[in-house]
């Protein structure tokens, strides 16, 4: 052709390697089209097909709810804090419910997208984001869900309940919450392209994580300190107490602790970026 | 011009067998090459890709140090036998995997049809999915947006398009996806067979929408297919791979000539596992092979000579004869009829064995130079009893047929007649 040095202004240039930090988040930006798209196809083909359409995301957390309200308030008599069984559980539930769903479905990302994955070129981060963004909007049906009963038990029931200004900080807690999600679903991902082992301790991990975190009984009433400490460890753990505090009044909330959660969410999500990254350009080979 | 794609030592290894604990072992082993900074020690031992024969290492190289480039606005045609590395190279292009070593850039955006219709959601209508397939395509909301009624248009099923595309019928499904992949408009356009979905009309019209996008934005596509004609319509040159490596880049007259006559490796094949024959298979046709005068088998035909085409069957009955009519057809590249030998135009006495062979007689064969394919019908009863559309092929090489040294030279021609001129005063 001609002369080599003035080829050098190439669009897409493609090595084996791809370097460490080389995200290519312009490129993620460039494609916001499809994330949307990815969102909308999510949430709505869950109802196609049915009557009620969305409403269907209340069944779950309220089944839910009734159940620990059943096995654990019923049965088992643990605490709630004085507060009414319902909310307390509602309160744990819905953003659990959030972390564990976005967990899940990006922790899957490479194979339930295998067939897509392997016919054309997009930033794949765009799939794992999405779902996470998808999942959001579930959350947000399942939260107004929690916020019409809180109200009315706060207006309505005489109760002990007592809103504080922390509420303002829910949008960061449920930052926090997509962000763990997103980075612990990217490495789960990774890890499990080409040996699979993984795969079978991720159901068990996320039944685990939910008793790990003070979902079903307050933190405040573990007493043996190991055991404690073992708890505010998990990260989400911090992240439910905040919010619980933040809209009833009650759990030990501490700066302290919210910031171990959201410093460890900022390692995992970096570090599930970069493993995500440096997987996914090979993965087809592997999968 | 610049070219629009450069591909430089273009490798890729891929390991065979199954992942467990035999690849953890092997993985561990280059992670531990990698920390002490040594090279992999796995892409030294690949193998040439070759199916056919048992290998010794379990990694092979399904493309090795491929080299070429595209000049912007030039429509590629990449032909191979299977596995010969094709898809593998579109696969890389099209970055859907990683090479092992060497590098790929191109000019501009990069869009593939690998297949058509990918990511389409069953549940979701039709219009849904156009802008779901439009976007991953790289196509932005606004884009499709813009292009949608076009699409419709040429896909003709806008009475359906709100309906989910589960209810479609298989024709209809391909032809909307088709339309999303033909309105994308990328610098660089990689296509993948796709042309061999639906029926000949949209087959037609599909091939027509590939040219325009080619002639009319001087757009580069690369262009990969088996059907030697739509490539011959569409390319204007060709790469041709064989077992990884890159075997040549020429027009595309050339390399269909090279990647025919590349085929016929051997002066005699077998057809027992052909699967795509037709008829009852009352007698079966199981190995063709080329004879000379002196009995001895040939690997190309000269122009001219005596030829013996064989043709080793099985039959479940003894038949008579004159009651099955054999026949050999040859065709040119293009397609074109050149001539038939059915048997039924003379009359036998005797009958068929169970097993044998049938021979067919040229006295002087009277093609030129070239690749030919041939067809091979059998009937018994006029009833198709094995019918096998190019069933292969052979070269032909040119030579003496008049006894004279010369030969015709126009170009157009294909055939020889015996023939003299005489003079009378």
């Amino acid at each position: 052709m001609q002369d080599s040095l003035q080829n050098e202004d190439w669009d897409i240039e493609i090595y084996p390697k791809s370097k460490l930090l080389d995200l290519n988040l312009k490129e993620v930006w460039r494609y916001r089209d499809l994330l949307k798209q990815f969102v909308r196809r999510d949430f709505v083909s869950v109802y196609k097909q049915t009557v009620f359409g969305p409403l269907w995301f209340f069944v779950q957390p309220i089944l839910t709810t009734i159940m620990f309200m059943v096995v654990f308030g019923g049965i088992a008599k643990m605490s709630t804090d004085g507060m009414p069984q319902a909310v307390f559980y509602l309160s744990g539930i819905v953003l659990w419910n959030y972390f564990s769903t976005a967990f899940s479905g990006t922790s899957n990302t490479f194979a339930s997208n295998a067939g897509v994955f392997g016919k054309v070129y997009f930033p794949r981060l765009i799939t794992p984001v999405s779902i996470v963004v998808s999942k959001l909007l579930t959350f947000a049906v399942q939260f107004t869900l929690f916020i019409v009963v809180y109200l009315y038990y706060l207006f309505f029931v005489e109760t002990n309940i007592l809103p504080n200004s922390l509420i303002l900080l829910t949008p960061v807690l449920i930052l926090m919450t997509a962000g763990l999600a997103l980075g612990l679903g990217l490495i789960i991902t990774s890890l499990t392209t080409k040996y699979r082992d993984f795969k079978f301790l991720l159901g068990f991990i996320i039944q685990l994580g939910m008793y790990a975190t003070p979902i079903i009984y307050p933190a405040n009433t573990i007493t043996d300190p190991k055991i404690k400490l073992a708890i505010m460890a998990n990260p989400m753990s911090s992240i439910i107490e905040t919010f619980r505090f933040a809209y009833l009044g009650v759990g030990n909330f501490s700066w302290v602790g919210l910031f171990y959660s959201f410093g460890f969410m900022v390692v995992v999500l970096i570090t599930g970026v970069i493993t995500y990254n440096r997987v996914e350009k090979k993965f087809m080979d592997t999968v | 011009m610049k070219p629009a794609i450069k591909v430089e030592n273009l490798s890729k290894q891929y390991r065979l067998g199954t992942v467990g604990t035999g690849s953890f072992a092997h993985d561990m082993n280059r992670w531990w090459h990698t920390v002490r900074g040594k090279e992999n020690p796995y892409l030294k031992i690949g193998e040439t890709n070759d199916r056919t024969t048992k290998g010794n290492s379990e990694y092979v190289w399904a493309l090795e140090n491929i080299n070429f480039e595209v000049p912007k606005g030039e429509v590629l045609g990449i032909i191979g036998k299977n596995g010969a590395g094709k898809s593998t190279l579109l696969k890389l292009l099209s970055r859907v995997t990683a090479p092992t070593t060497g590098s790929i850039k191109a000019r501009g955006r990069i869009a593939s049809l690998l297949e058509v219709g990918t990511g389409f959601h069953p549940e979701l209508t039709g219009r849904e999915n156009v802008f779901l397939n439009g976007a991953i395509m790289g196509m932005t909301k606004k884009e499709i947006q813009s292009k949608f009624d076009e699409i419709v248009d040429f896909a003709g099923c806008e009475r359906y398009i709100d309906t989910p595309v589960k209810r479609y019928s298989s024709g209809m499904y391909v032809r909307l996806a088709f339309a999303v992949a033909a309105h994308l408009e990328p610098e660089i356009l990689i296509v993948d067979e796709v042309l061999a979905v639906g029926d000949v009309e949209f087959q037609k019209k599909a091939i027509g929408k590939m040219k325009e996008v080619s002639e009319g934005g001087g757009r580069t596509v690369l262009f990969v297919s088996h059907n030697m004609a739509s490539i011959e319509q569409l390319c204007d040159s060709c790469v041709l791979l064989e077992n990884g490596t890159v075997k040549a880049v020429d027009t595309t007259n050339k390399i269909i000539e090279m990647y025919i006559s590349g085929n016929l490796k051997k002066s005699e094949i077998t057809l027992q596992d052909r699967k795509d024959r037709k008829g009852d298979q009352k007698i079966k046709i199981e190995k063709v092979s080329f004879y000379n005068s002196d009995n001895l088998k040939i690997d190309s035909i000269l122009t001219g000579q005596e030829l013996r085409i064989r043709l080793d069957y099985k039959a479940i009955d003894k038949f008579d004869l004159n009651k099955v009519k054999v026949s050999i057809g040859v065709r040119n590249k293009k397609g074109e009829v050149l001539f038939n030998c059915p048997s039924n135009i003379f009359n036998y006495e005797n009958e068929l064995d169970l097993n044998g062979s049938l021979d067919l007689l040229i006295p002087k064969f009277p093609l030129l130079e070239g690749v030919y394919t041939y067809t091979i019908f059998i009937e018994v009863d006029k009833v198709v009893s094995d019918w096998i559309q190019e069933a292969g092929n052979f070269t032909v090489v040119g030579g003496d047929f008049y006894g004279t040294g010369k030969l015709p030279t126009s170009g157009n021609q294909s055939m020889l007649v015996d023939y003299t001129w005489e003079t009378k005063s």
